[in-house]
């Protein structure tokens, strides 16, 4: 079963790449076979690399609705899949005072008394719809549980209503930074993809298109520097995120070449940890900070 | 033993996953299956999106890409036999210098590739007939010298640059990657090569490097224990959560009426969910007793490191080293945590390990941590003891472990060495396995599971 949003590899890229998004030949791949095998794609990386970003951009150049769901630790059922909207049943109860409790029974456990979670969302109607489900690694373990049937399936079973299938599969991503090893159930169900940090030429492209007013021979240079910023044995090397942020204030600053005095001024931006910009100072000849 | 050229492609993926399985890599029968479709939606035709497809189909993590780009290159090789039939008698040493040089110097990837299966074709076959008896990533690299070329490099690269700017001293760092990157796709080569004369599978089994959190303490080299210690961090985040939330399960226990009735009133009165009572947490104690004799150096390294990142979770962490004599390093090790590199020299160093010899002594050490520092061990303290339980055929001292064991809440033994080998010659390792629990931890992965299943909530 697949998604069927795309054609070919090829089609991933130059569609990704008109929302803005510039893609790996292995982020395409795998969004090519996610969406082809309607399989979910688990995205594991470091933060700032655009795994978030990519599901949005997926859901851009599909037509499609993002459906997300943000995990964080104590995030449970009622929060994920579906809730009973227990405050309007008790209305409904006391509204009807005098009927039987067989028909006040059948009457607030319909549809009209149930409060779709991002799950049971993604999965119900036809429209195209891309489901996030963000820093999955932050859930606790029941929850994996949970998405278990949901993502081998593609359905729900609510006791009241009975089960419901997806008549159409979402695209599903999830991501995760690797906190917690998550269980071998869960990736079994999943395409696994790592996305790194991009390459050289690959990062000066996504630089030139998210700051479009910096310099080319400016930003290869910025590619440079990060890269060997990221070689170092630092406690955060800087991400792409970082990078995007640094070409931002570079414009900002005026700044046509890098030279030393510009770059000993904006390493703070770059880099997270005083120790990381000392080291990174040191190794990069800069004066004393 | 079939080379991978002569069979079909269901055939070449199954005996990748085997060659995968082999190398620890859990794959089902489900993965593989999703590996044939994804072959089959992706087609032959591109190398790169088919290597990344199966990747996405049949691995569960990131440090398992290690193994897999050389296994896949083996089995869906670049190309087969002699890459160009028209090249001839071997190239020129200073020619295909000269054009590795600029192929470095424009940075070209593929052309890279090119020229390292040319240099293989031409410098790496040794044997008597053209055809040869074998090829060789060394010999090749070892007449080419690629390493070398770095000084005409930055010159050319500086040469064509427009304007040299302050990016220009990273240049070093970049040819060096680049030659780096360069000398690994030579090995690639000459691994495809004599994978076709002898067989991917073997090649697949011996040829390929395990990943960092398989290798072997007591046999990792100086890169892989580096590449170790970097396994280390992600490692320690793991289990600081897997602790956590085994005391957040822990805690759970009877039901807090009061707060179960407060939080029922927006259910009118009806408590729907019951509120548990919280306990207040208690942070076990760590002692540490480090071998970090030569012989076992790189396995306390790497735990020490890991127990240095676990620092926080533990109300109270001492750790001890010792050779023959026994001495307290816990302010190096926790002082230490911005230089990981130089911490086992540090405590061999400037804490008193050796008497008048070199070699460690089991018996001596539990006798004078039980004597000197018997307050370090409480009835809310866990007693890790790491090493191999080689004495060097002097008295093990049963009973000072012994008295160890009865103040201390849990005593573990951790040893680098393979159960089959406990026992022989002068280990004494099983004579303290029957004092205390003992444990076989060779690589990181092992000594992750261990620790997170003994480590005290």
């Amino acid at each position: 079963m697949t998604t069927g949003h795309f054609t070919s590899v090829e089609d991933v890229s130059a569609r990704l790449a008109e929302t803005g998004y510039l893609a790996s030949p292995a982020v395409a791949t795998t969004v090519f076979l996610a969406d082809r095998l309607g399989k979910p794609l688990l995205v594991e990386g470091p933060a700032g690399v655009g795994k978030t970003e990519l599901a949005k951009a997926v859901a851009e150049v599909a037509g499609a609705s993002l459906i997300r769901l943000q995990c964080y630790e104590g995030v449970d059922e009622s929060r994920a899949l579906y809730e009973w909207n227990h405050a309007k049943q008790l209305l409904r109860i006391s509204a009807g005072r005098d009927e039987t409790w067989d028909e006040a029974r059948t009457d607030i456990f319909g549809e009209e008394f149930l409060l779709p979670r991002p799950l049971l969302t993604a999965i119900r109607g036809d429209e195209p719809k891309v489901l996030l489900i963000d820093e999955t690694d932050k859930a606790d373990v029941e929850v994996e549980g949970l998405l278990l049937e949901v993502l081998s399936d593609f359905q729900v079973t609510v006791p009241e209503l009975g089960t419901i299938t997806a008549t159409r599969r979402p695209f599903v991503v999830l991501t995760s930074n690797a906190s917690r090893e998550l269980s071998e159930a869960l990736r079994r169900r999943c395409l696994f993809l790592h996305i790194g940090f991009p390459d050289e030429e690959l990062e000066c492209r996504i630089v030139r298109l998210k700051v479009p007013g910096l310099d080319a021979a400016l930003a290869e240079s910025v590619v440079r520097v990060v890269g060997a910023l990221r070689e170092m044995d630092l406690r955060k090397v800087p991400s792409v995120a970082e990078t995007i942020d640094w070409a931002r204030t570079l414009l900002a600053l005026g700044a046509d070449t890098l030279d030393e005095t510009v770059v000993r001024d904006s390493l703070g931006v770059l880099l997270k940890h005083q120790e990381d910009i000392l080291k990174a100072s040191a190794k990069l000849d800069l004066d004393a900070v | 033993m079939k080379a991978p050229a002569a069979s079909g492609v269901p055939e070449r993926l199954t005996a990748l996953v085997q060659a995968l399985r082999s190398h620890g890599i859990r794959i089902g029968t489900g993965e593989t299956v999703d590996a044939a479709r994804a072959l089959e939606a992706l087609g032959l035709a591109d190398r790169e999106y088919l290597r990344e497809g199966l990747a996405s189909a049949l691995l569960h993590g990131t440090g398992q890409r290690a193994v897999f780009d050389p296994v896949f290159d083996l089995y869906f090789p670049r190309g087969v036999g002699v890459p160009e039939p028209g090249s001839g008698p071997a190239p020129d040493r200073d020619e295909l210098r000269d054009r590795i040089a600029a192929a470095l110097a424009a940075g070209d990837e593929a052309l890279l590739g090119q020229l390292a299966a040319e240099a293989v074709n031409g410098f790496g076959g040794y044997g008597s007939s053209p055809g040869s008896d074998g090829w060789s990533s060394y010999q090749t690299l070892d007449r080419l010298r690629p390493q070398t070329l770095l000084a005409r490099v930055r010159a050319s690269v500086l040469a064509q640059a427009t304007d040299s700017g302050f990016a220009d001293r990273l240049l070093d760092d970049e040819i060096r990657r680049r030659i780096e990157e360069f000398r690994r796709q030579v090995r690639t080569e000459a691994r495809r090569r004599v994978a076709e004369r002898r067989g991917a599978d073997e090649i697949a089994r011996r040829g390929v490097a395990p990943t960092a959190d398989r290798v072997d303490f007591l046999f990792a080299g100086r890169a892989q224990l580096a590449e170790l210690r970097r396994t280390v961090q992600p490692l320690a985040r793991k289990l600081a959560t897997r602790l956590a939330a085994r005391r957040r399960r822990a805690s759970r226990g009877t039901i807090d009426l009061r707060r179960t009735l407060r939080g029922s009133l927006s259910t009118g009165g009806v408590p729907m969910r019951p509120v548990l009572r919280r306990r207040r947490p208690v942070r076990p104690e760590l002692v540490l007793l480090c071998d970090v004799s030569g012989s076992v150096a790189g396995f306390s390294d790497f735990t020490m490191l890991l127990v240095q990142a676990l620092h926080d979770q533990f109300s109270k962490v001492r750790v001890f080293a010792f050779v023959n004599r026994i001495d307290e390093v816990t302010g190096l090790v926790v002082r230490g945590a911005a230089d990981p590199e130089g911490l086992g020299a540090r405590i061999m160093a400037q804490a008193a390990l050796t008497g008048w010899h070199d070699s460690s002594d089991y018996g001596v050490s539990l006798g004078e941590f039980a004597e000197r520092y018997a307050d370090a061990v409480g009835p809310r303290a866990s007693v890790f003891v790491l090493g191999d339980a080689r004495t060097n055929r002097s008295d093990p001292n049963l009973p000072a472990l012994r008295r160890v064991a009865e103040r201390a809440r849990r005593v573990y033994w951790l040893n680098p060495e393979p159960h089959t080998q406990w026992g022989t010659g002068d280990s004494a390792a099983l004579a303290y396995a029957e004092v205390v629990e003992m444990h076989e931890c060779r690589n990181a992965r092992q000594l992750g599971e261990l620790v997170a299943r003994l480590l005290p909530v």
